[in-house]
């Protein structure tokens, strides 16, 4: 291994063996002795061929939906399962968060169980003492030291034991996102534990997680597991870009099968209503969101188009909505549609379109969740935090261009 | 050697500093909540070696033949309680940590290690009473009084195999548990703890030879000859000739070599066996 990889993943496979009833029993054992051997399990395949290095002081994401195989891959790489084939290699000491608190225990007081969780992290009774008030201090629980861990809030006991995590002397941390529960002051610590440990360049971070968020703000690079299998490594961009993309194809059980009746949203009368684009479904926000609206109609009733585009990524609400008038003919029918998306920063956007009689105003057709659209907007300009808008505008007043103006 | 025990503090570092935090969290809340706390440790054994010596010692008349017939009783059943804690506990150790072994990668075997320290402390412990009884009743004690600290090193290791053997069989068969508490019961009249040994010299002695094939009875047997009374039957006596005399050490390290092998196989499964 290379002196400046910290972890190498070489061709991992992990298969699970799920009993088909649990048999560890002596008894069962002894039944099935001369009976043809029939497998009383199943092999679940949780990863195949996992390969993957990465560099010391890497700040390293693995992304990936519940049920990729993330969280075994993480079991693995801290060792706490074994893989069916292939090995892990690592340079340095390596310690786990896969939980805060673990072996943390309610009938013992604050104090016994820093001492005792310290232990677990590798650090004697003297080390603790060295460290103990500050990891007091941090967790904001002088007073509650010597109360029993069972008569703490929750709260209580992830301040607690995020502290002592916080003081985990290893050179790879390994750290699953149940790490970012709790309230809105706690994950900011987190945050700002994440931005340190992302300076440290001693320290390699793995960092597992669904929060695309968390990937373009800490990782260097990050990789993408689906369905037991590498999708893709790459640069945070890259990764973020490519798991967002991933989550937009709809399952296919919720698009409904030919044959029966028709879909949601379709009827006799409109059998087909689609919403689609020839282009990227990953934008920037220098390029324009174009799309095509097609439907077919099985009469000449004059009609009205509407469309809504829906910022998802801020709870669905609509930030376009607009309607073309009075276009109707037996048939297949299409409109295209272009708005440009200067002013916005990152979103995934939902764009669904409605047909109404242009007479009664009754709704005769909308765009379901298959045949819906769905892009992704990365802002290519200068970071704009969270909010829906790029960042614009000038400051006037006391301030200007650096300037005190008074 | 100043670099190779460099290199064992290294190496074991991890685990000292597990084995000491273990051993004092059982410590701690092994008598959590109880009024006598402690004291349980002495008055446990104490009740349990009353009740035994007014039935057998005293009704039944078992230990007629054998002088200081109460500390001899009470020694057997502080060695057998030995034996039975590190073993009952051990069978559920690895498993009740079960939630702590799918969170992290820790040496497993300081698991079985720390229960059988914390027994041993409340073997040396109850070793106090012991004493105390044998100041009482006026027992002689010789030189080779010191030999049993070879004995007490024999338990240790004996009990120590069993625990890793039944713990490791436990993640993957759950009845052994059920099977354990039986082989323990038979095991305790099986064994000269209640009466001496020579009962049944005298009647089978092909019995007695076969009884003194379990290291527990030859343990309990040299254990009562060097403290207590040189008329104890010991396992050198009844073969007194020949290479059966090697067995106890034999089967005894043999066992837990094995046991220990068995258990360090197993232990990168237990995560997700459990």
């Amino acid at each position: 291994m290379d002196d400046d990889i910290a972890i190498k993943v070489d061709g991992v496979y992990k298969n699970f063996k799920l009993p088909h009833e649990k048999t560890n029993s002596l008894k069962s054992l002894f039944m099935n002795i001369g009976k043809k051997r029939k497998k009383g399990y199943e092999v679940q395949h949780a990863l195949k061929d996992v390969s993957f290095e990465v560099k010391k002081g890497e700040f390293f994401g693995i992304v990936g939906r519940n049920g990729s195989g993330k969280s075994t891959l993480l079991k693995i790489i801290a060792e706490i399962y074994q893989p069916t084939k292939g090995k892990v290699q690592k340079s340095g000491r390596l310690v786990p968060f896969i939980e805060l608190g673990v072996g943390f225990n309610p009938e013992l007081t604050g104090r016994e169980n820093i001492y005792l969780n310290g232990g677990l992290l590798g650090f004697s009774k003297k080390e603790v003492d060295v460290m103990y008030d500050d990891i007091v201090t941090f967790a904001e629980l002088e007073k509650f030291m010597d109360q029993k861990l069972k008569n703490y809030s929750s709260g209580m006991q992830v301040r607690l034991a995020f502290s002592m995590a916080t003081r985990a002397n290893a050179d790879i941390l390994v750290l699953d996102e149940v790490l970012a529960v709790g309230d809105e002051a706690f994950q900011r610590k987190c945050d700002e534990y994440f931005k340190i440990i992302k300076e440290d360049k001693t320290k390699t971070v793995i960092l597992v997680t669904h929060s695309m968020d968390a990937v373009r703000r800490f990782c260097d690079r990050a990789l993408f597991i689906q369905d037991t299998v590498v999708k893709a490594i790459g640069s945070k961009e890259d990764i973020a870009n490519k798991y967002t993309l991933e989550n937009l194809k709809m399952p296919s059980d919720m698009i409904a099968k030919k044959g029966e009746d028709y879909p949601d949203g379709l009827s006799e009368r409109v059998p087909f209503f689609e919403i689609t684009t020839n282009a990227n479904k990953l934008l920037s926000n220098s390029d324009m969101l174009n799309f095509k609206i097609s439907y077919k109609i099985t009469d000449n009733t004059p009609i009205n188009t509407k469309i809504s585009i829906l910022d998802e990524s801020r709870g669905g609400y609509p930030i376009v909505q607009n309607g073309a008038g009075a276009i109707a003919k037996k048939g297949m029918n299409s409109l295209e549609y272009e708005f440009p998306l200067t002013l916005y920063n990152d979103t995934s956007l939902h764009i669904i379109a409605t047909l109404d009689e242009e007479k009664t105003q009754k709704r005769i057709a909308f765009t379901n969740e298959g045949n819906s659209l769905r892009v992704v907007v990365r802002n290519s300009g200068r970071m704009s935090g969270s909010a829906l808008l790029r960042r614009e505008g000038e400051y006037y007043g006391r301030w200007k261009n650096g300037q005190a103006d008074l | 050697m100043v670099v190779s025990m460099e290199k064992f503090k290294q190496r074991y570092r991890y685990s000292f500093i597990l084995l000491y935090q273990l051993v004092v969290t059982d410590f701690k809340l092994r008598y959590q909540g109880s009024a006598l706390g402690y004291i349980w440790t002495l008055l446990r054994p104490l009740f349990m070696f009353v009740i035994l010596y007014l039935v057998f010692g005293v009704v039944f008349n078992a230990g007629a033949s054998v002088p200081h017939y109460p500390v001899y009783l009470l020694l057997g059943i502080l060695l057998w309680n030995y034996f039975s804690e590190v073993t009952n506990n051990g069978i559920q150790a690895i498993s009740s940590k079960g939630d702590l072994l799918r969170k992290l990668n820790f040496p497993k075997y300081v698991i079985i290690l720390a229960g059988s320290i914390s027994a041993f402390i409340n073997l040396v412990i109850n070793f106090f009473v012991l004493i105390a009884f044998m100041a009482f009743a006026g027992v002689e004690v010789y030189w080779h009084a010191s030999l049993f600290l070879l004995i007490l090193a024999e338990l240790f290791v004996l009990a120590i195999g069993m625990a890793f053997l039944l713990s490791a069989l436990y993640v993957k068969f759950r009845d052994i548990g059920y099977i354990w508490e039986i082989i323990m019961q038979a095991g305790f009249y099986f064994t000269p703890i209640l009466y001496p040994i020579t009962l049944v010299i005298d009647r089978a002695p092909a019995i007695a030879q076969i009884q003194m094939f379990n290291p527990m009875a030859q343990i309990i047997q040299d254990a009562r000859y060097l403290l207590i009374t040189p008329k104890t039957s010991t396992f050198e006596q009844i073969f007194s000739t020949g290479w059966y005399r090697l067995w106890p050490i034999v089967a005894v390290v043999l066992f837990t070599v094995l046991a220990a092998w068995y258990f360090r196989r197993q232990s990168p499964n237990f995560a997700e066996d459990i």
